[in-house]
């Protein structure tokens, strides 16, 4: 059966229902959650900080450290074993790079910024959220930034390309499928997260990795408006 | 602890004040939120001022351990995120988490409140484990009871996912709900200086000199405890800390109710 509509109902080009919000974790130097569809992802920025073991430490500049954790009961499968697998290691050093490109650190020797992702709940997409998250948190603690980072998958089911794939098209049986989860700098449209699975035409993914961009755009809006309003609410309670 | 921050705090107590304003034995607000995340057969959220954690329950099925083979169990896991606080770090639990799952554990447990013959499938070869896990979100002191009031909202909203042809199917659940006799309920009640204290905040939890964990059924007969803390109770001290912990565990049992 050929994929003619979305089974979720949405448009092609729809992501899911987006919620953002910022400074969600009083103990962080910043703080945000985004939420996706069924996919939580909470986001806490540590930092800039002291780093040990000190062999890590780098007399230039400061340094980056991701890590994407799933919450044992987030899966809507088996409980995850916590502790962190191969695939959260990848995905936190995918973050880190991801994260990298729009922040500065130079002015922070022998220091660390640590960004630490826990997912609540999940279904398809956790890493782009985790990124999307991450990125608002680190504008919330105040570090200098180029930019923020917008993240979304993209793909194809069947002869049919779409964003934010959620798990009944990850899981499409019928036909050939590509996941490729991106992350955009939206305000140059540098790529800096790309990853993928599946199969796709050179063409396609240049069409995909268009239509990616475009719904970043919207889901920086959305991100930017959640900074605005942590800022408004403080400024009213004053 | 910097020993003129719990001077401070002693001769504040003196004029019967906390540092927030509260009495002794307030807490600060306390939300119940069920369901916090759908993923798990049964969850809550609880907020305690500014702590804030979250329990999840998954069910898994195992071979019953060989002295109890027509039992369930449950087991329970505490992460202390160190996205929740600057002092946690990453990597295997340590001692403070260590404890403080296994104070939830006991409070459940002990309480007798979950049949677990009930959670027998076949006997010495498949039973019911209801796994706990508690993630922390935000410590500002109190975990302890924000864990255990967690762990049991969680519980109390849990359903059974299919079971058919020796499988779980995690994505259909059952109607059917675990099945709780009592709620079980942990009161910290905390000793600075002379005065006793409930539901610490960060600063109080580093001058305690003792904490006892009091858990309780609905009708007073407790059921689990842990000391904590570096300096001895007398009877008298723990008498009058039982008793704050049964009075206070009716107030939160209307929470979950």
């Amino acid at each position: 059966m050929p994929y003619k509509e979305r089974l979720n109902k949405r448009k092609f080009d729809e992501t899911r229902k987006i919620e953002a919000k910022v400074g969600v974790i009083p103990n962080a130097d910043g703080s945000a959650y985004f939420k996706i569809g069924n996919t939580w992802a909470y986001a806490a920025v540590y930092g800039p900080r002291n780093l040990h073991p000190k062999f890590m430490q780098d007399p230039s500049k400061g340094i980056l450290r991701c890590n994407y954790n799933m919450m044992p009961f987030s899966s809507s499968g088996e409980r995850v074993r916590p502790g962190g697998s191969r695939r959260s290691k990848e995905i936190s050093l995918v973050t880190e790079k991801a994260l990298l490109p729009v922040l500065d650190l130079r002015e922070y020797p022998n220091s660390v910024v640590d960004v630490f992702i826990e997912l609540p709940q999940t279904e398809a997409g956790s890493r782009c959220a985790g990124i999307c998250a991450a990125s608002m948190a680190l504008a919330d603690s105040g570090l200098a930034m180029k930019d923020l980072v917008c993240a979304v998958s993209v793909g194809r089911v069947d002869d049919k390309l779409l964003v934010d794939l959620d798990y009944s098209e990850e899981d499409y049986k019928d036909g050939p499928v590509a996941d490729i989860p991106i992350a955009v700098m939206p305000n140059n449209d540098k790529i800096t997260l790309l990853q993928m699975d599946g199969l796709i035409s050179k063409d396609e993914l240049k069409k995909v990795l268009e239509m990616g961009k475009k719904a970043c755009k919207d889901i920086y809006e959305i991100q930017k408006r959640a900074l605005k309003d942590k800022y408004r609410k403080e400024a009213q309670n004053e | 602890m910097n020993n003129e921050v719990r001077g401070h705090l002693i001769r504040l107590f003196e004029s019967n004040i906390r540092l927030d304003g509260r009495k002794f034995t307030d807490y600060r607000p306390v939300k119940v939120e069920v369901n916090a995340t759908n993923t798990a057969e049964g969850s809550a959220r609880v907020i305690i001022g500014k702590t804030d954690v979250i329990a999840g329950v998954k069910m898994e099925i195992m071979e019953p351990y060989p002295d109890t083979p027509d039992e369930g169990s449950i087991m329970v896991g505490a992460e202390l995120l160190p996205l929740s606080s600057p002092e946690f770090e990453l990597g295997p639990p340590g001692q403070k988490a260590i404890e403080l799952a296994r104070v939830v554990d006991r409070g459940i447990r002990e309480s007798k409140c979950i049949d677990f013959k009930k959670l027998c499938i076949t006997e010495g070869e498949k039973a019911w484990t209801i796994v706990i896990d508690i993630c922390t979100i935000n410590d500002a002191g109190n975990l302890l009871d924000a864990s255990s009031l967690a762990a049991i909202a969680a519980l109390r909203n849990t359903t059974f996912p299919e079971y058919k042809d020796d499988k779980i199917d995690y994505k259909k659940k059952t109607s059917k709900k675990l099945e709780l006799k009592d709620i079980p309920l942990s009161v910290t009640v905390i000793k600075i200086g002379d005065k006793f204290l409930v539901d610490p905040d960060s600063e109080e939890e580093k001058a305690i000199d003792a904490r006892l964990t009091v858990a309780s059924l609905s009708d007073g007969t407790l059921c689990a405890m842990q000391k904590g803390g570096d300096y001895p109770l007398t009877s008298e001290d723990i008498a009058k800390m039982v008793d704050i912990g049964i009075e206070k565990g009716k107030e939160l049992r209307k929470l979950v109710k």
